[in-house]
């Protein structure tokens, strides 16, 4: 029978079935920060079962708020910290080595093709960009991961979304996933995987099929997926290259996870990009999205480029290409936090870090900080922020505050004008 | 298990997300306590105030699509556990928050946007809603009447419930 991807893993992974249409999956990552599983460590220590079901397998990061702002946060970094050497798990990133979760594993080479991964984070969604079932659930869940590795699911069901056409100018992943987002809106992709496909995604590097992927929970999924091929292959080549003869080996070994010719979606959605405008979100949900245009004006007083949305690498490239040799407007706040150590490290090797110094930008250590309102940079109430991140809620990056989502090459572009602009009509040096 | 049913919260919006639930600052906390007073406090609904001391009795949510989307934070069924409020009835829950509030034992239903409708129709009249958990009904009283309604959740939701959370049922067989 024709099968998707994710159905692929629900049968390679299925442990159990206590009841029908419940699958109870065996899990090869649990991914752990410090906001959400310190409150299951505590459980377990309370139900006389601290223990975990395989050290290897269990990854930890402190990065919501790094360093420490407070006793509460270090508390939780505390927590995570002295659990880790309890257990023994060696992949436990702290102060120096920590970034971004949901850029940090993949760049660690821990997600591979055809993996159940499993997070207290919703945006745990970004690691299908690897071809892997991932997905983001509550505490409870994780705790059970954590002792089991163990964790049911229903079987989703997969929407295919076919990315077609010539990618404009300045127009860029984040700009597609947030024109995918309107059109799905919150809720259009509950209790469903989404698969990208077409010459677009296929085009893009993994950086930007994990944005794509990133955001597949604002539409309500509990997964986006990217097929793995010969661009998953060398990003992971580095930590696979002892298992496979070669990359065509590798290769090969991953298409058994692609969608069968004939599998079964619950929706096809196409979407030609070769007309599409820069994105931006103007309200309090991330399906209300708009032309860059009709937003054009909108007056920021800061500019946040970061996050497991766009803190990467080729993020940074692109944002420093606008602001090279300009300056931001002195109305304006610009804060750039480089996802990881590593993204930090190459911005810097390569000049980005210079570049947006320069400019006036603040760079800050690798962390979730300001996207969440926790740190580095939380708003004041009424005021506005141009963001490279995910969410737009109501007081997500401070009570009170307005956030629009865009991509990193608006957001520079905003940053220098101090208020929303279109990255076309600037690469054109219109403004300058 | 867990007791259902009481006095009813009409939060008449789609799409609350657990930032509105419960704002990320207080994901600092490590105990269930300290959440309490922090209760929906960032709820953008018209004629809301969080700090209503109606909310203290509440025992029962009933709203519309897509509750609880965005983040995945348990600390949203937590704070209303720790309010009493042990089930949220809606035409939608985003997956989740659904999976989170069984997990917890607690009872997140979902009924068709009519029988939400008819649910909305005894608000400000002292509503207070019942919940027969081994049938699957559930029933509304208020100074308009009373109605019943027949639900269903999955065999395994169900036992969830039964087993009062998902650690203690997955621990009794993983
Ligand atoms: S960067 Fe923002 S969305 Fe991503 S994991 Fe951190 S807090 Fe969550």
């Amino acid at each position: 029978m024709a099968m998707t991807l994710s159905e692929k893993i629900f049968a390679s992974h299925l442990r159990d079935e206590p009841f029908p249409g419940t699958k109870v999956l065996s899990l090869d990552a649990v991914l752990c920060h410090e906001i959400t599983t310190p409150i299951a460590i505590n459980d377990l220590v309370a139900r006389g079962k601290d223990r975990v079901f395989d050290p290897s397998k269990i990854k930890v990061v402190i990065d919501h708020v790094t360093p420490a702002k407070d006793t509460k946060t270090a508390l939780q970094g505390k927590i995570l910290r002295d659990w880790s050497r309890r257990q023994g798990i060696r992949d436990f990133f702290d102060i120096g080595r920590n970034g971004v979760c949901h850029a940090l594993f993949p760049e660690q080479g821990f997600i591979r093709p055809g993996y159940t991964v499993i997070m207290g984070d919703s945006h745990t969604c970004t690691h299908g960009a690897f071809g892997a079932f991932a997905a983001g659930v509550g505490t409870t869940d994780l705790e059970v991961g954590i002792l089991k590795g163990v964790c049911a699911f229903r079987e989703p069901r997969t929407i295919r979304v076919n990315v077609t056409g010539k990618v404009p100018e300045g127009v860029f992943a984040k700009d597609i996933i947030l024109r995918i987002i309107r059109d799905l809106t919150v809720k259009g992709a509950t209790d469903c995987v989404v698969e990208f496909h077409g010459d677009v995604v296929k085009g893009l590097s993994m950086e930007g099929r994990m944005t794509l992927c990133n955001m597949a929970i604002e539409a309500g999924g509990t997964s986006g997926v990217c097929m793995p091929d010969e661009v998953t292959v060398d990003y992971l080549w580095p930590f696979i290259s002892g298992g496979y003869k070669d990359r065509k080996a590798a290769l090969a070994d991953f298409r058994k996870w692609w969608s069968d010719e004939g599998c079964a979606y619950v929706k096809v959605v196409d979407i030609d990009v070769s007309n599409l405008a820069p994105q931006v979100t103007y309200g309090y949900k991330p399906d209300e999205v708009k032309d860059v245009a009709e937003l054009a004006g909108t007056v920021v007083d800061q500019v946040y480029i970061g996050s497991c949305t766009n803190g990467r690498i080729e993020d940074l490239r692109v944002a420093a290409s606008f602001v090279k040799g300009r300056k931001i407007a002195d109305t304006v706040r610009g804060i750039v936090s480089p996802a990881t150590p590593k993204v930090f490290r190459e911005a810097d090797e390569e000049g980005l870090l210079k570049i947006f110094m320069d400019a006036g930008f603040c760079v800050t250590n690798p962390t979730c900080g300001a996207c969440l309102g926790m740190s580095n940079g939380v708003l004041a109430p009424g005021e506005v922020c141009a963001s490279t991140t995910n969410r737009n809620f109501n007081g997500r990056m401070g009570k009170g505050g307005m956030v629009h989502l865009m991509s990193p090459a608006t957001a520079a572009v905003t940053a220098i004008e101090g208020r929303i602009t279109d990255p076309r009509e600037f690469a054109k040096g219109g403004r300058s | 298990m867990k007791t259902f049913g009481g006095k009813v919260l009409f939060l008449d919006r789609s799409d609350i997300n657990t930032d509105e639930i419960i704002p990320a600052k207080y994901l600092t906390e490590i105990s269930k306590e300290a959440l309490k007073p922090h209760m929906l406090e960032d709820l953008k609904l018209e004629g809301f105030d969080p700090r209503d001391p109606e909310l203290q009795e509440a025992r029962v949510i009933v709203t519309r699509a897509n509750f609880g989307c965005g983040s995945s934070r348990e600390h949203a069924p937590w704070v209303f556990e720790i309010n009493d409020i042990n089930v949220v009835i809606a035409s939608g829950f985003a997956r989740i928050f659904r999976q989170n509030m069984f997990n917890c034992g607690m009872l997140a239903i979902e009924l068709a946007e009519g029988a939400i409708d008819r649910l909305f129709a005894h608000r400000g009249a002292n509503a207070s809603l019942s919940v027969d958990f081994k049938n699957s009904r559930i029933e509304i009283k208020s100074d308009k009447g009373s109605e019943g309604f027949d639900y269903s959740v999955s065999g395994f939701d169900k036992a969830l419930v039964e087993a009062g959370g998902w650690v203690e049922f997955a621990d009794a067989k993983y």
